[in-house]
């Protein structure tokens, strides 16, 4: 059984679809990037699985015990977060939210959780800084922090490397394989076709042709051909 | 000047003005921070403009408690100003300019066609920029203050982490399975709660002052949320106790004197913001 399984699904706003008939699935410990061209329904398809957003048709159906909330979520930054005075402690903390339940506060266990993972992510000696005065990498830093606060099964990234430079991009990508490594599933956006490419296990692309199956698959599929080609065209 | 002070505090009149003064900047600069944050700086005109039109029609209709009309109607608009957020065809910033003024140009038609009032512009001026001199209030209005101010506060306390969380990111929330529509309706219900308790103070034309300026001079100094929250209400305290104060030693309206002691606090703030940002570089 897969954890994640979309059948027939539409995607799009006021039953104006984006993208029709979408199906895959999504196995522990995965690596999934979605790619497509801009408008293509990306980043709805992400609110949908999310079920921040009501899709049109179809229907998504989770398994392996995999219950709604236990999907961690790297959303793009939101101009909120640009200039939001709390220190990195508060953000990671408020990952344990969804443990809390109606409890006010936060418990012994939960900052124990919080200090830990500020530690796998190394931004323990920034805990006390202020979150709008960090560099973009050490903000995703705190933001995956945060998600490992709220799960370990499942993290949704929307275009976690957009605004990085390439060192720190690459280190990004090291970081989120790590946390494939260890088993957590992942499914990001992604515009950067070439670390899809390096980093996936499966691709799913969407747009005006749909694909999705492994990384080998893709590199012999039309669709794949296609694309890859387009993007090389793009950047010269 | 103290024997002055001293004086006057013999007044049961400049007590009840002092105790819920205080309770109600101390409310409203609460959610101040979120509201800023939220880019929902102008609800609080909005929703003050909103309880101004149903004052006029609980005054017309007469009404013995216009509580009783002002708080629901406020609510309402509340809730329905804080829900068209996202993907509506009318936008925050209009949604909220719309009602406002719509709220306003209406209380005042009402009050001016069936008012039985003589002194109708001294009416609606004490409504719009809080009483003249010293706020006059009985007992049972002192008595729904306190217990007012001390829900929001225990509300406020209780749900400090969640609106945190849902204030900083409400996908991320909603999606590790916050209900942030219900804590998004905690805080319109609170806001206008906050509103309705502050238009007694000053007046409904200002009220906005009091839920932004202590934020956005707290949010100068410091860089952690509960630093940010309790600054901005001991801030807001004290400019309205030194409001107060000066109001009634100078004999100037109480609002606008509350209003102009938190402007020159945020100049302050401001400046000391930049002294320290600029030792830390």
């Amino acid at each position: 059984m897969a954890l994640l399984t979309v059948k027939d699904l539409s995607l799009g706003y006021d039953n104006r679809a984006i993208a029709e008939d979408l199906n895959f699935t999504v196995s522990a410990g995965d690596y999934l990037c979605i790619v497509g061209e801009n408008g293509s329904g990306k980043s709805t398809l992400m609110k949908t699985l999310l079920h921040l957003q009501a899709p049109l048709k179809g229907e998504i159906i989770t398994g392996d015990g995999l219950k709604n909330n236990e999907i961690g979520y790297l959303p793009q930054q939101t101009i909120v977060q640009r200039d939001f005075p709390a220190s990195v402690r508060e953000i990671v903390l408020s990952g344990c939210q969804s443990r809390c339940g109606l409890r006010p506060f936060y418990n012994k266990e939960e900052k124990a959780l919080a200090a830990e993972n500020m530690k796998r992510m190394g931004i323990t000696d920034l805990a006390d800084r202020c979150y709008r005065e960090l560099s973009g990498g050490q903000q995703q830093r705190v933001l995956l922090a945060r998600a490992l606060c709220a799960t370990r099964k499942v993290f949704l990234l929307d275009e976690p490397v957009s605004g990085l430079d390439p060192k720190v991009t690459a280190e990004m990508y090291e970081l989120i394989k790590e946390l494939n490594d260890e088993g957590i599933t992942i499914i990001m956006i992604s515009h950067d076709i070439a670390a899809a490419l390096r980093y996936a296990s499966n691709i799913l692309h969407i747009g005006s042709s749909v694909f999705f199956g492994t990384k080998e698959e893709y590199l012999e599929s039309e669709t794949g051909k296609f694309f890859l080609r387009q993007q090389k065209g793009g950047e010269e | 000047m103290l024997e002055k002070l001293a004086l006057y505090m013999q007044f049961s009149n400049v007590r009840y003005a002092l105790i819920v003064g205080v309770l109600i900047a101390l409310c409203s600069s609460l959610l101040g921070v979120t509201l800023v944050l939220k880019r929902f700086s102008f609800i609080g005109d909005g929703l003050s403009h909103v309880a101004f039109g149903a004052m006029s029609i609980a005054a017309v209709v007469g009404l013995t408690n216009e509580m009783l009309l002002i708080l629901p109607v406020t609510v309402i608009s509340a809730v329905l100003l804080l829900r068209t957020g996202q993907n509506t065809k009318i936008k925050g910033d209009a949604a909220i300019a719309m009602i406002s003024v719509g709220a306003l140009a209406f209380g005042y038609l009402i009050m001016n066609i069936f008012s039985t009032s003589s002194n109708l512009s001294g009416d609606v001026c004490s409504t719009l920029f809080g009483s003249t001199s010293i706020i006059t209030l009985t007992q049972k209005e002192v008595g729904l203050c306190i217990a007012l101010s001390v829900a929001v506060l225990i509300i406020f306390v209780l749900f400090y982490n969640k609106i945190l969380a849902v204030t900083f990111d409400e996908n991320f929330a909603k999606a590790t399975g916050i209900k942030a529509d219900r804590y998004n309706l905690l805080i319109a219900v609170v806001i206008a709660v906050i509103i309705v308790l502050a238009m007694n103070l000053v007046g409904s034309l200002l009220i906005s002052a009091l839920v932004i300026f202590p934020a956005l001079s707290a949010m100068r100094l410091f860089h952690s949320f509960r630093n940010v929250t309790i600054c901005s209400a001991v801030l807001s305290v004290i400019c309205a106790f030194t409001g107060i104060i000066i109001s009634i030693l100078a004999g100037t309206p109480a609002g606008s004197t509350i209003v102009a002691v938190d402007v020159a606090a945020f100049a302050l703030c401001c400046g000391a913001g930049a002294l320290t940002g600029g030792l830390r570089k």
